[in-house]
């Protein structure tokens, strides 16, 4: 880490680390002091709803996803393979609509990467939808029912030789594979790298090398892409990385929707000692996301806890106990998740509003939850923000998108610990709707 | 006896509602019960979703019951359709949008409840509802996504079925996780329905209509 003595500090500290870091990113060339001041007061917004404090205004920010793309005039599929094109449309809308966090050139992911190992896991561009749609989960039990013990036993052993050769055609060889746990002693280790010997096993790794070299080349060209809009226009690069609710580990990739929602009936024990087993790792893959980027915010996608796809007692016994450890675990190093709380959570809020979780240290965004219910549980102990309908946008008029903003920033904006945002990820707008979003918030959201 | 099979599906223990029927087939049982008794256990399941006692994973596992069950009886069926069956529906998830979970569900939901289901799958161009439509002669269509982008696709489904004609022939409803009253009146379709109880009301509201 980047303090010397970081194992000595406390959560608090380390947040106050971070975000001091933030604050002043390491290799930023901001294109004037003006831009540098800008940069600063944007992450103070941030700093400020997080930590429960009034900031000197509402921070704007919606979950972008395909319509910067659109928007330029752009597919999908040009988004994902001309990388030139992509850096373009993303300066375009960030500097046409300028929310305070960065629109990320990083949405549309490195396709090539994806191609060269034939990932079965999604339809994209080129690979089975139009070339305007966005990527789409294929779901099949890539895990299957009777392989809870095997992922028990080694979480990576299971994805290394049952997992990744499912999802990767071009990984298939890889179920030949020793378990890496064999490598202990002379007469065992020369049989465990036999494998790595047969030629299809090392085809699998030369796509693999491939697909790293595509994947650092779209990583090199979209850093490029954010920096330069970060240092020209003074917007905040919001998260880090990614971590995932261990249930939704298991039942999105792992099992899918239907198989998880028959493993409750048929092993629900299974389930729960899965999502123990996978709740350090999600606590780990955040901690690393913030420390590698050196920021401090760690989006959460929530997705299969939300109303009506459990009861709350199996809310609580099989999604929100691991999750809470998550999030436990994320906040004991000073980073803060970010929990994008998609579909509805009005029957969840007396769950996760959980005074276990210090106050001040998690942001939680919603999309078809009633914030006025959300302030009176979460006022003065989380931030929260989201709910604007993507519908509304793409459908409305900017006269209702302003309304709607008003509202909802009266409603409960006041005190501060609110971030305007999106309930949902945008696909699809009206610029001119977005564009009433963001100005209604930039000029009915300042506070006194 | 009949209650047996009917309280099995109700509190989701699949395997002896499985035995149970593969007993009472063993037993020469009128298949045709057999399905009656699902059907009034699935009137129970929907009831228990609709007042919050049951969620999706029963509704989930009461589906899969209805496959498996489904799968062991037909065999033994005269005919394969004696039961009279209620409005045509069309289905289907439109065009540039590959998700059929939710879709699925509504299918399942409204063939359990007697409507005639056809179920055109995922990706489905406006052109290919039109053509069904023309066929088959639905009283209803109902139009399934998940993603924003389809929006437009649902708008120019309905308006390609406006454009054949057959707009005035049939109810549309729609659905699917960003859909709300506001993508209806956009689309121009009847009716936003939230989930697949809501579907289904709708389908027999549209019924009566037709009927009168």
């Amino acid at each position: 880490m980047w303090l010397e003595n970081w194992d000595e500090l406390s959560p608090a500290e380390k947040f106050n680390a971070r975000f001091d870091d933030w604050t002043s990113p390491p290799g930023a060339q901001f294109a004037s002091p003006a831009i540098a001041r800008a940069y600063t007061e944007r992450v103070r917004l941030f700093r400020d709803a997080i930590q429960l404090n009034k900031p000197t205004r509402v921070p704007l920010h919606f979950f972008s996803g395909f319509y910067a793309i659109r928007y330029a005039g752009l597919t999908v599929e040009e988004a994902m393979y001309d990388y030139e094109k992509l850096g373009a449309a993303m300066k375009q809308f960030n500097a046409d609509f300028m929310p305070d966090a960065l629109a990320s050139a990083m949405t549309a992911g490195p396709a090539k990467a994806f191609e060269l190992l034939d990932l079965k896991l999604y339809r994209w561009p080129r690979h089975g939808v139009p070339p305007t749609a966005p990527f789409q989960y294929v779901e099949a039990e890539y895990m299957r029912a009777d392989e809870y013990d095997l992922l028990l036993a080694d979480p990576t052993n299971y994805f290394l030789r049952y997992y990744l050769p499912r999802i990767f055609g071009n990984l298939a060889p890889w179920q030949k594979l020793a378990a890496l746990t064999d490598l202990t002693e002379w007469p065992l280790m020369g049989s465990a790298l036999v494998a790595l010997g047969n030629p299809e096993v090392q085809a699998a790794f030369e796509k693999l090398l491939a697909a790293g070299c595509a994947a650092l080349e779209w990583m090199k060209a979209c850093g490029a892409i954010n920096s330069a809009i970060v240092n020209a226009l003074g917007l905040v690069p919001l998260t880090s990385g990614f971590s995932k609710a261990p249930f939704d580990t298991l039942g999105d990739t792992l099992r899918g929707t239907r198989p998880i929602m028959v493993d409750k009936f048929h092993q629900p024990q299974k389930i729960i000692a899965a999502c123990e087993r996978l709740t350090p790792l999600a606590v780990e893959m955040a901690v690393r996301a913030a420390n590698g980027a050196r920021k401090p915010i760690v989006l959460i996608p929530l997705h299969k806890g939300a109303d009506g796809f459990m009861s709350e007692k199996d809310f609580k016994t099989f999604y929100w106990t691991s999750l809470k450890q998550t999030i436990l675990g994320i906040v004991a190093e000073g980073v803060v998740p970010m929990m994008f709380v998609e579909g509805g959570y009005n029957s969840r809020l007396d769950i996760i509003a959980d005074p276990d979780i210090p106050k001040g240290t998690t942001l939680w965004m919603f999309d078809k939850t009633d914030l006025k219910a959300v302030k009176k549980r979460f006022g003065g102990w989380a931030c929260f923000g989201g709910n604007v309908p993507v519908s509304l946008l793409a459908t409305g008029t900017p006269k209702q998108v302003e309304e709607y903003v008003r509202r909802l920033i009266d409603e409960v904006a006041p005190d501060g610990g609110f971030i305007l945002s999106t309930g949902a990820v945008v696909d699809d707008a009206r610029p001119e709707n977005l564009r009433a979003m963001i100005e209604t918030g930039r000029a009915y959201g300042v506070y006194q | 006896m009949t209650d047996e099979l009917v309280a099995a599906i109700v509190e989701m223990r699949d395997g002896d509602a499985l035995a149970l029927t593969k007993q009472r087939l063993d037993d020469d049982a009128n298949p045709l019960t057999i399905l009656d008794e699902c059907r009034a256990a699935m009137e129970i399941v929907g009831k228990r979703f609709e007042v919050g006692e049951y969620f999706l994973p029963e509704l989930i596992l009461a589906g899969e019951m209805m496959k498996q069950i489904a799968a062991q009886v037909k065999p033994r069926l005269q005919s394969p359709s004696a039961a009279q069956k209620r409005a045509k529906v069309i289905i289907g998830t439109v065009q540039g949008d590959i998700h059929d979970i939710g879709k699925d569900i509504v299918a399942l939901m409204l063939d359990i409840n007697g409507f005639e289901v056809h179920d055109l799958g995922v990706d489905v161009p406006p052109e290919k509802f039109v053509e069904q439509i023309a066929i088959l002669q639905p009283q209803v269509v109902a139009l399934s996504g998940l993603l924003t982008i389809i929006f437009d696709s649902m708008k120019e489904t309905i308006a390609a079925i406006q454009a054949a004609g057959l707009r005035e022939r049939v109810k549309i409803m729609i659905g699917g996780g960003t859909v709300d009253e506001q993508v209806r009146g956009y689309v121009g379709a009847d009716a936003y329905g939230k989930d697949a109880i809501a579907a289904v009301a709708l389908a027999k509201a549209w019924e009566h209509d037709h009927v009168a």
